[in-house]
């Protein structure tokens, strides 16, 4: 399938990306080969095969819901980009 | 050079168990080839005065019984360690400084090893010749303006040319064997949940695996030793008993069943790896193995499996990455969204910006059938033809990769043939099983090829022990003129 600037521009919005037409004009391009290639896919019938959903055997384990870290906010905001003594700082949300 | 930086890591764990060289010494010693790393450019950051001193407290009180005792380690920048920063080769992490460290790198710290550095990678994982990084691109210790391969190929080259006696990767579809196979190296990808993967910049969660990389078969089962064990904070994580796999390492493969896969037999393949593939068949048989013909009908597609699952795994998991909690945030924006919106144009590189995009289309109402469904379909068909050939079986031998190290920018601009060479490599993750790639040979430009051995799952020790019979009689030689020194 062939993927043209506008598809490009949906998605990009989708995934928060912003791109100049230069940037989506060359991802168009890339997208359809890389799709093109994908679709070698469709050759399989797949009708009656069960979608793998994980290779373990096993079911994925649940801890128990109780409080085993806390107290870390310090640490926690030291590496955002923006920040008061106690929040992270956004650009304004609400008018 | 010292002579010290050349030995193996079992050399060098012996020689400072029996108190014939002091940690000091041997870190010292690394630490002055990495001094001449500028032109690999394999490491991004260098923690050597931090790794002395860690040193000079083993020589203090030299805790001997350990597997790691002393040595000195550095690591991919994956792998969040505390304290230091970790960048996951982007720009969107470039002044991130973990305040945790991951449980790969404590198991080797409670083994007695200590970090050395972070090695350069491809960004976020992404890439098959670390060329993606935001901090440059890594040469090939082989020859100049000779690409590592990927995305572990700062691990690869600084382990290939003596800049550290170990190091760790991580591999989402050949990430640890391709370079493996381009460097001259030993890489292993273990069983999927075999490593945890807690503390470790995420990909592909379903696919990503954290394994050695080593200049010897042995060296490889004492780390996968030291990395393996259960871990309640990785809900993937195996919950079995820990096994010594370097104690239990045997030459004696007598008997056991080798599958050669017609399929992976590709068009366009180098008669050279042909033969690298034909010399591995004899040597095992040699060692008394049984060779026998199998087929894995559907490995073609997974390829294109591959380019749905991991890139739809990867725009979530990098979905995180929005300006606010932790990482590079752009200054445009006039609102929320375009703040996101700006952060993560300005923050990723060109090659994760394609595979968030590939995810996030995959993904989008409408499609998610057609494609992402389709593709865990055709994952349940690549694993179904491993169970079956395991039926027959003990491990699978296949060349590593469809070529030797190629020049920097030779594919760059050509995303399908640069994503071909992972084709021998991606099945397996696909299928959560073990691999290792050996180094087997030279083609005519003296660059290293690899042979991979396939395993069942968990089947790590057959691997090695058939790695370890194998590279007895290969007798690969590495010969490198330290061109980056000069």
């Amino acid at each position: 399938m062939s993927i043209d600037k506008d598809k490009i521009k949906h998605i990009s919005k989708l995934a928060r990306i912003s791109l100049d037409s230069k940037k989506t004009d060359t991802l168009a391009k890339d997208l359809s080969s890389i799709f093109k290639f994908i679709e070698q896919l469709n050759e399989l019938n797949t009708d009656k095969i069960e979608p793998l959903s994980s290779i373990l055997n096993e079911p994925l384990r649940c801890r128990g819901d109780v409080v085993n870290d806390g107290k870390i906010r310090e640490k926690i905001l030291k590496n955002s980009p923006q920040k008061n003594e106690e929040f992270f700082v956004v650009p304004k949300v609400i008018e | 050079m010292s002579e010290l930086t050349k030995k193996s890591l079992t050399e060098i764990v012996n020689l400072i168990k029996k108190k014939e060289i002091k940690s000091e010494e041997l870190t010292q010693s690394f630490i002055k080839n990495i001094q001449k790393d500028k032109k690999l450019n394999s490491f991004i950051t260098k923690c050597s005065e931090l790794a002395l001193k860690k040193a000079k407290d083993f020589d203090k009180k030299p805790k001997l019984d350990n597997l790691l005792p002393g040595i000195p380690i550095a690591v991919k920048d994956l792998f969040c360690t505390s304290g230091t920063k970790t960048t996951a080769g982007s720009k969107m992490l470039e002044n991130f400084i973990p305040n945790y460290e991951s449980t790969i790198t404590n198991n080797l710290w409670n083994e007695g090893a200590f970090l050395l550095g972070k090695l350069n990678c491809d960004e976020y994982a992404m890439g098959s010749s670390n060329e993606t990084s935001y901090f440059g691109n890594v040469m090939n210790p082989i020859a100049e303006n000779t690409v590592p391969g990927g995305s572990s190929g700062g691990s690869a080259s600084a382990l290939a040319a003596d800049l550290t006696p170990t190091t760790i990767g991580t591999d989402t579809g050949g990430s640890i064997r391709q370079p493996a196979s381009f460097t001259g190296i030993v890489g292993l990808k273990p069983t999927y949940g075999l490593c945890s993967r807690w503390g470790i910049v995420a990909f592909a969660s379903s696919l990503d695996q954290a394994g050695p990389m080593t200049k010897t078969v042995e060296d490889c089962a004492l780390m996968l030793e030291a990395m393996a064990g259960f871990d309640e904070k990785d809900s993937t994580s195996i919950n079995k008993k820990k096994e010594n796999y370097s104690k239990n390492l045997t030459d004696k493969i007598k008997g056991l069943k080798i599958g050669i896969p017609k399929e992976y037999r590709v068009e366009g393949m180098p008669k050279e790896i042909d033969k690298l593939w034909e010399n591995g068949k004899k040597i095992l048989k040699d060692s008394g193995a049984e060779i026998v013909d199998i087929s894995l009908p559907n490995t073609k597609y997974a390829l294109p499996a591959y380019y749905i699952v991991a890139p739809a795994e990867a725009s979530s998991n990098l979905a995180r990455y929005d300006g606010v909690k932790y990482g590079f945030r752009s200054s445009k924006g006039n609102n929320l969204t375009e703040m996101y919106e700006n952060t993560r144009s300005e923050g990723f590189g060109d090659e994760v910006k394609r595979r968030i995009l590939i995810g996030t289309y995959v993904l989008s109402s409408g499609y998610y059938d057609a494609y992402y469904l389709k593709a865990q379909k055709v994952r349940q068909l690549i694993k179904n033809d491993f169970d079956q050939a395991f039926k027959k079986v003990d491990t699978i031998l296949t060349p590593s990769t469809p070529s030797s190290a190629f020049k920097i920018g030779e594919k760059k601009d050509d995303p399908i043939s640069m994503y071909l060479n992972d084709i021998f490599t991606v099945p397996v993750n696909l299928a959560g099983i073990p691999a290792i790639s050996i180094p087997a040979g030279h083609d005519s430009n003296k660059f290293p090829l690899g042979l991979q051995l396939i395993g069942k799952p968990l089947d790590e020790q057959k691997l090695l022990n058939i790695a370890f019979a194998a590279e007895k009689k290969i007798n690969f030689k590495q010969t490198l003129n330290r061109w980056w020194e000069k």
